[in-house]
């Protein structure tokens, strides 16, 4: 009897403990959606580390608040990214959710965060639509458009003297996108597209597509995601092709990187940002995620990271009342951040203005870059950086989107033999 | 549609049999599986992609950081423990032998973070960081190949005598137990090696293309080739015209009059899933520094297997062979053509294929 009184006292004593505890401090939940299982697992992770090395900086803290943060495995595919949505908004009551991997996600993620006025915000998730043609109150973005990088990438080919230039991307969204960013800027600089190639996504022999491209053309730009990175410039340079490799971010990321091998060698990509930038906050940055992680910093970690801190930024600029959602939209918008990358701020459609990296593949013999990786490696060393570039480039808002989103159809392709 | 010049057919059809050739490493041994035992081997791609895995692995224990090591300890330290409990358990009472490795485990913990500065636990979940190697050679390619093989046969012969033989002739529980060794190896690979893309590089004299009268044929294809002719070549040889063939007819076509005359046919089944596991191995090992090694290869690349010897007739080497060519010829010109349409030019003939002939075009039904 005594025993069993005891144990009523202990455990209405730990209920009363815990309903004050959570009583007590305010705090901000915060939802993270990104793949940690199958295939995309190593982004995931990469994403996920990048968030929480910013939480590791703060202490787990954000001013006075404690962060509450959940982690929910997406398996990479946008409808499990929605359920998790779901769950996290209706059972965790988050004030906010990040994450999400392919365009196609920001696609299905974006009506969720309007219909339950719950801000979502993309580090990755790069479809252009979401901040020009279709946007969404409740749509934030930390990371980049798909044709952003493309267009100064366009500018700098032609001003390298290539004039006639081979395209091959993945057949989907994000390959329309970031193919089409380049092509637009190449011709209106005056070049030539001379062919369009549409590998399926998830090629892993490209014999089909070799034989089709014009062995006289200056230069080809690619668009190639996981392991077709890997695959495609060694089937490329060993099918005897001497031509000058040109790509969007995901055809040499630091992600795949460490994998390659002498055939990427001078392999110029665009993007927002590099591993390899030479300013002292990106040495700390790559140095630290080494040590942490035992990895390459990759973008994926550095818009993550940036993520953290903007949302950081924002919460100090309403005073750390993260339930004021509305509040919480305008000053995410308004903030103007010194991010690893450079400096980041948002357009009036929601969408990033940051430096553009042209990168350039190149070993590097031991530390020579101050980042603490002693070995024989490839790094994107930046050889041009175009300051300020807007998803818009160097067009009018409105003459740009008069235009269709880019697809396979647009820009048409006049040259194309 | 694009038209095609000469030049760019006989470059396609280069292309088209190397890619055949890694099919048929990969279709040969399913359908030997499903010709002698049966079985429908789901888990026949993950020996695929496994194989390529440790390929990679040997690769950088030759000539580089040893990250299969940690693992072996990890095994070490678990088989330690195991044998401590039951040693314990001989003498006192299970509860007094939990409570003493209990105390043993937080002494060695706290002596290991005092005196080492090292965290005990880590012995039994190591943290492995792989590095990539950055030059190979054909020797070294050749060692690890041979290590990964053997180990992928071993896996086979494992899989096989410890779950599948006990199910005896229920396809459901088979298909379950194969996909389920599938996703085990898929995600031990995963937490192995995490889920970075890798690709075996291709040794010195591969990585070149040779120029034949203005075309360049890239030799790396060649050998793919090569690799598929000679294991055809034996596969046909060791089946049709040896003694240890002549037993493997014996015992698929009848067991009991073949255990009657005194032939084992557990050891043959089990021999021949080896052989399976094999067959994919050396299909993945050789693919992997095509097509490269990453999470999720294996169900990408398991509906071609299955197209392959559904288009061939399942349990025939014959079938493996003309299946494979016709699917790799289909696949290239297919995409090249049509790039549209690359899965329905892959499909529709099968289906078409099946509607005419159900047991495929060797199927012996």
């Amino acid at each position: 009897m005594k025993r069993k009184f005891i144990t009523i006292i202990a455990v209405l004593g730990l209920a009363f403990s815990v309903s004050f505890g959570s009583a007590q401090a305010a705090e901000v939940r915060i939802g993270f959606i990104a793949p940690m299982t199958g295939i995309f697992a190593q982004i995931g992770k990469d994403m996920s580390n990048g968030f929480k090395m910013y939480m590791a900086h703060t202490k787990n803290k954000m001013g006075p608040l404690d962060v509450k943060f959940i982690l929910e495995d997406s398996t990479g595919k946008p409808a499990v990214n929605v359920r998790k949505a779901l769950k996290l908004i209706k059972r965790d009551k988050v004030h906010m959710f990040i994450g999400g991997l392919l365009a196609s996600t920001g696609y299905a993620l974006a009506p969720v965060a309007n219909r339950f006025k719950t801000p979502y915000i993309s580090p990755v998730p790069a479809a252009d639509d979401l901040t020009q043609r279709k946007l969404f109150k409740h749509f934030l973005r930390s990371g980049f458009t798909s044709s952003q990088n493309s267009h100064p990438l366009g500018e700098w080919a032609y001003d390298q003297g290539y004039r006639n230039v081979v395209t091959i991307g993945a057949d989907y969204a994000f390959g329309y996108e970031t193919v089409g960013g380049f092509h637009k800027a190449f011709e209106a600089r005056g070049g030539k597209v001379v062919k369009k190639i549409w590998a399926k996504l998830g090629t892993k022999d490209f014999g089909p597509y070799l034989p089709q491209i014009p062995k006289d053309a200056d230069a080809i730009f690619t668009l190639m995601v996981g392991p077709m990175s890997l695959a495609f410039p060694k089937q490329f340079r060993a099918a005897g092709f001497k031509m000058p490799m040109l790509g969007g971010v995901t055809s040499a990321d630091e992600f795949i990187l460490p994998s390659m091998g002498d055939e990427a060698l001078g392999y110029v990509t665009a993007a927002q940002y590099s591993a390899a930038l030479a300013t002292d906050k990106n040495k700390a940055f790559v140095k630290e995620y080494q040590q942490r992680y035992g990895k390459m910093a990759s973008y994926y970690s550095e818009t993550c990271y940036t993520t953290g801190q903007w949302v950081d930024l924002a919460l100090k600029k309403i005073g750390y009342k993260p339930d004021n959602k509305d509040a919480f939209l305008k000053a995410f918008k308004a903030i103007r951040i010194d991010a690893i990358r450079g400096p980041v701020y948002l357009d009036k459609y929601g969408n990033p203005v940051q430096n553009s990296y042209i990168r350039k593949v190149t070993r590097v013999k031991g530390d020579r870059l101050g980042l603490g990786v002693k070995s024989n490696s490839l790094w994107n060393l930046v050889i041009k950086t175009y300051p300020a570039v807007g998803q818009f480039w160097k067009w009018s808002d409105k003459d740009f989107l008069k235009d269709p989103v880019y697809s396979k159809k647009f820009p048409p392709c006049p040259h194309c033999k | 549609m694009t038209t095609l010049s000469f030049a760019n057919i006989l470059v396609l059809s280069y292309n088209s049999l190397s890619y055949a050739a890694i099919l048929f490493l990969l279709a040969s041994g399913l359908s030997l599986i499903f010709g002698v035992m049966r079985i429908v081997n789901l888990a026949h791609a993950a020996f695929f992609l496994f194989a390529g895995y440790l390929a990679l692995e040997f690769y950088n224990i030759i000539f580089g950081s040893l990250s299969l090591m940690p693992r072996i300890i990890q095994l070490v330290s678990w088989a330690l423990l195991y044998f401590a409990w039951r040693g314990l358990t001989l003498y006192i009472a299970p509860k007094h032998a939990a409570l003493a490795l209990l105390l043993a485990y937080i002494v060695m913990e706290v002596l290991c973070s005092l005196i080492w500065s090292f965290r005990f636990f880590e012995l039994f979940f190591p943290h492995v960081p792989v590095k990539p190697v950055d030059r190979i050679n054909f020797p070294g390619m050749m060692a690890a190949i041979v290590v990964a093989l053997t180990i992928a046969a071993l896996c086979g012969m494992f899989i096989e005598r410890f779950f599948l033989r006990l199910l005896g002739q229920d396809t459901l529980a088979q298909v379950l137990v194969t996909i389920g060794f599938a996703f085990i190896l898929q995600d031990g690979s995963l937490y192995t090696w995490g889920g970075d893309n890798f690709m075996l590089k291709q040794p010195w004299p591969l990585n070149f293309s040779a120029v034949v009268g203005g075309l360049s044929l890239p030799q790396y294809r060649g050998f793919m080739i090569v690799i598929a002719v000679v294991v055809a070549a034996a596969l046909f040889l060791g089946i049709e015209r040896t003694r240890l063939g002549a037993i493997m007819r014996a015992a698929v076509d009848d067991p009991e009059m073949a255990r009657g005359i005194g032939i084992n046919t557990n050891v043959v089944q089990m021999s021949i899933f080896a052989i399976g596991a094999l067959l994919a191995a050396t299909g993945g090992v050789v693919g992997g520094a095509f097509f490269g090694v990453y999470p999720g290869l294996d169900f990408e690349i398991l509906p071609y297997a299955f197209a392959v010897v559904i288009i061939g007739g399942l349990g025939s080497l014959g079938g493996a062979v003309l299946g494979s060519i016709v699917v790799g010829f289909i696949e290239n010109f297919g995409t090249a053509l049509f790039p549209e349409l690359s899965y329905f030019a892959l499909f529709a003939p099968m289906a078409i294929i099946l509607a005419i002939k159900p047991t495929g075009l060797f199927g012996k039904g």
